[in-house]
């Protein structure tokens, strides 16, 4: 019997010494430590959650169908720029409803077909007749877009995130389209908004001079009107076209206004064919973004100006114009600016943007918590007052009614608690506003475990057993109670930790720890004591 | 011995058909709140209509109706404005159809650094939540709960008897509904927390229920002799001290975190102390009661069968 009660002994020290090697890293006795130390013994303590140390969680929707429509309307301009280098002339391309349809002078039917099959292994053509073709993306292509969209936005919004400098962020893929983002002690959330969920699409566009429909154009709407403008010419305009604004901004006043441009729907150039952004400063120390096109892109962008000289071409980002030049000359070496007004800031993120790349469709905010770091340690401050409230509440009551063998009770729920915290440091699990409360309610289950074994002892010496007797009839007899009441409340716990979301979860993970610990603590530690005292001498009386 | 306690004879199960009816009435509360809420009705947070949160920090004193106001003037109508007055801080919650594809965050910093620019304020924390999102975490719950409870009657059809399964998945029921009417009556905010704190007060009452059903099974092989309803007057009786001392001990605990926990945890506090009360309640006068009852019924059904064959 000595001999089991040693074993019982040490295995409870051990667990308890093992439990606060977990535990110091979560302390602020951890820094005063040497720093040897951390590379010995466990050096991840409990992370906080975004509720408590601040930050930003954000679930967001890539729309991928809108990925698939994008595909497609950029293979019609690639497509459209590898027959004018054939010198097909008389093109026309339109896209509708995901089909291309192609019309071309038919005594080129062969250079087209040849093209298509050479270069456009994805599209696939579904009617034809002289001179015309429909064509539309084969099925594989179509679901690989849809597959691959949200990894790559994952890809993009990681690379965005990296550039903007967040420490420990959590980018991952959350179903079949969403993504979770979660960026702990972010200050300026909605600058990290801006960052994460532009799509960021740059195209050049060649603005449309020559329409009629300008003559009727104001030079400037107001901000918020757009819509209503469009809906006006909307039947007058050709069908190659499209109304897009640039934004000005009244420098001395400070007013936005709107102006309207007719722009070619198909973009001349594409962003993704950057290799480079960088923030430069301007004249009046006006910051701008100078980007650098790859060698596809820069060839593509000397044809285009070439051909193009003395025209306008407006450079768009999400469908809003931020400048439309007027090309000079043609432009070698594949470098153009981004102007605008911008702030610093504005064109630094904007580079930050462009070097990361575009997102391949756009993205919907399903969920945006952000949670200040003032808030996050008052609730910490809070959790704790109230944690160490309940904890001297319990002791008291316990120590008064039961004397010494409510004092083991508190005792256990000491070591209940050290337990639970070094487990939850050893499983790295995050700690939540939720979490807190799933252990402060543990406290309180903590107890019930005890009170039932001290009532049943209590019981027993009414009965007028002697001391020993009572102690083991006691903890036998509640043993049935402890074990089916825990284990139903542990399954309450499994479920939630298996269905449950968010706080539900962080709460569940602490309760279901918590009580698993209960069990062990109020049949083995308690007991270990009892048995060690009355190994030593006979007890007599109890203290109960 | 230090007891607060003596060794009691209660009568528990004698009136209850009394105790069945307030119960019903409490019950058909939190049913009427269930079929509200799950209409849209009632207070529902934003975590499950869809909707935004945000909570700013004063740096002095805030009239509510002045807030109002502003952000009335600033096109953000219906919105729904607390006050803690003790840290000068106001929550304010708009609902889905106010916000689409808004930068609401922005726009309440705008309305508020105007409308108040002599009174500097800090954004504690936002909240924004799609409607798709409110629909999967409503999922989410309702999933969890049905999955627990089959798990929870499977278990103590198990270890007990089916209808021992089956009274404390009624007494469970009973006090998560009387919560939750409770709560729908005082226009509480129906939230994602708030079912947090159902489900535990659910663990709690079933916990509560078990230890009592254990004394009764235990009782029940020891004295044969009595009366089933003897036997559950017994047991409860027996365990009373320490359903008292439990509920009082876990009460405590809660106590300080409905006092000083801060306002995030305030409503699941309440919960939570409503809970353990209703909870104990249960375990007496429903979980233990219908056992009673149930008895009878199969009683009756046994005799009634046997006077037919007899008939017959």
């Amino acid at each position: 019997m000595k001999k089991s009660i040693k074993g019982r002994l040490l295995t409870l020290i051990a667990l308890l010494v093992i439990a606060i090697f977990f535990l110091l890293p979560s302390t602020s006795i951890y820094s005063k430590l040497p720093a040897w130390w951390g590379d010995v013994f466990p050096s991840k303590g409990v992370s906080l959650g975004l509720d408590l140390k601040g930050g930003m969680h954000l679930v967001l929707e890539v729309e991928v169908e809108k990925a698939v429509d994008n595909a497609i309307e950029r293979m019609a301009s690639t497509l459209k720029g590898a027959l004018e280098r054939k010198e097909v002339e008389g093109l026309s391309i339109k896209v509708t409803d995901r089909l291309i349809y192609l019309s071309f002078p038919s005594d080129k039917t062969e250079v087209v077909k040849e093209t298509l099959d050479e270069e456009f292994p994805n599209l696939v053509t579904e009617e034809e007749s002289g001179g015309e073709k429909v064509l539309a993306f084969r099925e594989a292509e179509k679901n690989r877009i849809l597959t691959t969209s949200t990894l790559q936005a994952l890809e993009t919004i990681r690379n965005r995130v990296d550039e903007f400098g967040v420490a420990e962020p959590l980018i991952q893929k959350q179903g079949d389209k969403q993504i979770l983002v979660q960026l702990p002690g972010i200050d300026d959330p909605e600058r990290a908004m801006e960052l994460i969920g532009k799509t960021a699409l740059l195209e050049f566009k060649l603005l449309n001079e020559n329409s009629p429909l300008l003559r009727d154009f104001p030079g400037r709407i107001e901000e918020g009107k757009e819509q209503e403008f469009l809906d006006l010419f909307k039947d007058r305009l050709d069908e190659n076209d499209e109304i897009l604004f640039e934004r000005m901004t009244n420098t001395e006043t400070g007013e936005v206004t709107k102006s309207p441009h007719i722009v070619t729907k198909t973009a001349a150039l594409a962003g993704d064919l950057l290799s480079d952004a960088r923030v430069s400063i301007g004249e009046f120390n006006a910051p701008y973004v100078s980007i650098t096109f790859d060698n596809e892109g820069a060839t593509l962008f000397e044809q285009i100006t070439q051909k193009n000289v003395q025209r306008r071409l407006a450079i768009v980002l999400d469908g809003n114009i931020y400048s439309s030049p007027r090309i000079q000359e043609k432009i070698s070496g594949g470098r153009a600016q981004i102007s605008g007004t911008f702030t610093h800031q504005e064109a630094s993120d904007l580079a930050i943007i462009l070097r990361a790349g575009a997102l391949p469709a756009p993205v919907k905010v399903l969920q945006n918590v952000t949670v200040g770091p003032s808030l996050g340690s008052d609730s910490i401050r809070k959790g704790w007052i109230s944690g160490f409230i309940s904890m001297l509440l319990v002791i008291a009551f316990m120590v008064i009614y039961y004397r010494f063998s409510g004092l083991l009770a508190v005792t256990a729920m000491a070591i209940n608690i050290i337990l639970l915290v070094g487990a939850l440091a050893t499983l790295n699990a995050t700690l939540t506003l939720p979490g807190i409360a799933g252990i402060i309610l543990s406290i309180g289950m903590a107890v019930d475990a005890n009170v039932l074994i001290l009532e049943r002892i209590r019981e027993e010496l009414r009965a007028g057993r002697p001391v020993r007797m009572a102690i083991d009839a006691g903890y036998e007899k509640a043993f049935t109670s402890i074990f089916d009441s825990n284990v139903t409340t542990l399954i309450t716990a499994i479920a939630l930790i298996t269905f449950g979301t968010g706080p539900i979860r962080g709460f569940a993970v602490t309760l279901g720890l918590g009580i698993a610990i209960n069990l062990f603590t109020a049949l083995v530690a308690t007991k270990v004591v009892y048995d060690y005292l009355n190994g030593r001498k006979r007890l007599e009386t109890l203290s109960i | 011995m230090f007891t607060i306690i003596k060794k009691t004879d209660i009568d528990f199960i004698g009136k209850r058909k009394q105790f069945f009816m307030i119960s019903l009435i409490f019950v058909a509360i939190g049913l009427i709140a269930l079929v509200q809420i799950s209409r849209g009705s009632g207070n529902l947070g934003i975590d499950f209509s869809g909707g935004a949160a945000l909570q700013l920090k004063f740096d002095q004193p805030i009239e509510i109706n002045a807030a109002r106001k502003a952000l009335e003037s600033g096109g953000l109508k219906n919105a729904t404005l607390q006050e803690i007055s003790s840290d000068n801080k106001l929550i304010i919650r708009l609902k889905k159809r106010e916000i689409s594809g808004e930068n609401i965050r922005g726009k309440v910093k705008d309305i508020f650094s105007t409308a108040f620019s002599g009174n500097n304020f800090i954004v504690e924390s936002s909240t924004e939540i799609g409607p798709t999102i409110g629909k999967k975490l409503q999922g989410d719950a309702i999933n969890a709960i049905i999955f627990s409870l089959v798990l929870i009657i499977t278990y103590i059809a198990f270890r007990f008897e089916f209808r021992f399964g089956i009274a404390a998945a009624i007494a469970t029921f009973h006090d998560v509904f009387v919560v939750l009417g409770f709560f729908f009556l005082m226009d509480k905010e129906i939230s994602l927390l708030l079912v947090t704190a159902l489900l535990t007060v659910a663990g709690y009452s079933l916990n509560d229920t078990v230890v009592v059903f254990d004394r009764i099974r235990e009782n029940l092989k020891s004295r044969k002799k009595e009366t089933f309803g003897e036997v559950i007057n017994r047991s409860i009786n027996d365990n009373l001290s320490r359903t008292v001392i439990t509920s009082m001990t876990t009460f405590l605990a809660v106590v300080a975190l409905f006092l000083f926990g801060g306002e995030v945890i305030h409503d699941f506090a309440l919960a939570v102390l409503l809970g353990v009360v209703v909870g104990t309640y249960s375990s007496w006068f429903i979980a233990s009661s219908l056992l009673v009852t149930w008895q009878q019924k199969r009683i009756e059904i046994k005799t009634k069968k046997r006077v037919l064959k007899k008939a017959s």
